[in-house]
């Protein structure tokens, strides 16, 4: 499902981090980073409940809104019941919708936004998302004290808040088209390797976007999959190539790759993932770039793992999607 | 009929999709270093050990007592040093890299209890570290009596109870 907006453009954007995305590449460019993974508060998912809470609230300051101007938020995360959002949102008084796609989370919610906003139902909205390593990890995982040894194809959670403002006000980037992704499923069990699991959703996705808005590769300046890291990189270059003959090439990348230093930070291994990983590598260093115009177009495309750890238990395999939205800068 | 013969097809190519696509991730497996992995953990493991027996002796030596309480002394004390170094912050790091070396052992056990006390702790006594200190540790305690009922039965009956 392909469709295309007239009126929609991205106002603002904010992004929080916590240390580990401060020492990576992109630090420097982070709106608000937290030394402390706590954030100065007592546990795990209050400090993103925290991050997410600090991002609308500079979104908000950017624009110079107050929150009762803003017509709706929508909001994800990882923590069971979209917790983290509905936390968030409660002290900001804006309707809200709570939305779940795993990582795919930021642009599912952006394409949500879009089509009201085209729509004419809203004039405004925030679209926000937020993870946090150590919350994710003893959801997912084990006790982050808990030192259990993992395989170079797992992936670092990445932490903090992100979050983006878009309007029928005309603004340098313009929400061009998006193409929402189907549930995949390709009998991938391991949850160690995520980019495995999502690189076919990311491929099925990229493909219909090309076929429905015909157009190829070369008509982006980047495409930047969401949090696939190394390895999945790698299976959705040769995946593209041998499944659908679309090569790649050089305006692709990972937003996985790019959140962490992989050389110098080691306990990310390949890389980072999370809601957060694609809404704050984009929002930090891609919509910018949008604005100056050295990009003129780019597709992001965000890729979710759809499982919980019951399902694993219970031998299922582990199903992805994958959403995709083109932005497009504005002379 | 023509509707079923499509999807047969259909079920067969996905199938064949599936297949080619774990090629595709398998050939971008990276290789764990498993012998690397081994042997640090043989070195550790056996560090523990010698770590271990050097409590014993110096039990024996410096309380005179038995080795069998100086064993009962060193199991103690390698488990409030393994609990201690986990609540300090730095024995997951220890454990990341030694792996096995240091999971085995009696500090592995100490290590997976200690940790899912501190991550619950704010759930509360009851919901939290209660509900959640053996969830990793359960296994091991669970299997490890049904064991040793299992093996205690053969000695019993079979060995004549020695």
């Amino acid at each position: 499902m392909t469709f295309t907006y007239d009126d929609v453009y991205i106002n603002y954007y904010a992004t929080v981090g916590g240390p580990y995305e401060k020492d990576g590449p992109l630090g420097p460019s982070l709106d608000k980073v937290y030394t402390n993974l706590y954030a100065d508060e007592k546990t795990w998912e209050q400090a993103e409940v925290k991050m997410l809470s600090d991002s609308i609230d500079l979104v908000l300051r950017n624009s110079k809104k107050d929150s009762q101007d803003v017509d709706l938020l929508i909001s994800g995360d990882l923590l069971n019941q979209v917790t983290a959002s509905s936390y968030a949102a409660l002290k900001f008084n804006i309707p809200f919708f709570g939305i779940y796609g795993a990582c795919s989370s930021s642009v599912e919610g952006i394409i949500l936004m879009s089509s009201l906003i085209d729509g004419k139902k809203i004039k405004n909205g925030i679209v926000s998302v937020s993870s946090h390593n150590m919350s994710s990890e003893k959801q997912f995982r084990n006790p982050t004290e808990y030192g259990a040894p993992k395989p170079k194809t797992a992936t670092f959670t990445s932490t903090g808040g992100a979050s983006v403002f878009l309007s029928n006000q005309k603004s340098k980037i313009r929400v061009e088209s998006s193409t929402i992704g189907k549930v995949v499923d390709m009998d991938q069990t391991d949850p160690f390797n995520m980019g495995a699991v999502m690189a076919a959703a990311a491929g099925d996705t990229i493909y219909r976007h090309l076929k429905d808005m015909k157009r190829t590769v070369n008509d982006y300046d980047l495409i930047l999959t969401g949090d696939l890291g190394v390895y999945g990189r790698e299976i959705l270059i040769d995946y593209m190539h041998q499944e659908y003959n679309i090569d790649l090439g050089k305006n692709y990348d990972d937003s996985g790759t790019m959140l962490y230093n992989l050389e110098k930070q080691e306990e990310v291994m390949a890389g980072a993932s999370g809601p957060l990983c694609i809404a704050m590598v984009s929002y930090s260093s891609i919509l910018p770039l949008l604005e100056k115009g050295k990009f003129q177009r780019v597709l992001l495309v965000a890729t979710g793992a759809l499982f919980s750890p019951t399902f694993v238990y219970q031998h299922k395999p582990i199903y992805s999607i994958s959403h995709a939205v083109s932005l497009e800068a504005i002379k | 009929m023509k509707t079923r013969k499509s999807s047969i097809i259909l079920v067969g190519d996905f199938l064949m999709d599936k297949i080619s696509y774990k090629k595709i991730v398998d050939r971008h497996k990276p290789t764990e270093t498993r012998l690397i992995n081994a042997i640090v953990a043989f070195v550790v493991g056996g560090l523990v050990g010698v770590i271990g027996q050097l409590l014993i002796d110096f039990y024996t030596s410096w309380l005179h007592i038995t080795t069998q309480d100086a064993t009962s002394f060193m199991i103690v004390t390698l488990v409030f040093i393994s609990c201690l170094f986990t609540a300090l912050g730095f024995f997951d790091k220890w454990v990341t890299f030694a792996k096995c070396g240091l999971i085995i052992p009696i500090t592995g056990f100490a290590h997976s209890m200690m940790s899912s006390g501190m991550e619950y702790k704010h759930e509360g006594p009851i919901y939290g570290v209660g509900a959640n200190l053996f969830k990793l540790a359960g296994s091991v305690i669970l299997y490890g009596i049904v064991a040793a009922w299992f093996f205690g039965m053969i000695r019993y009956y079979f060995l004549g109870g020695v």
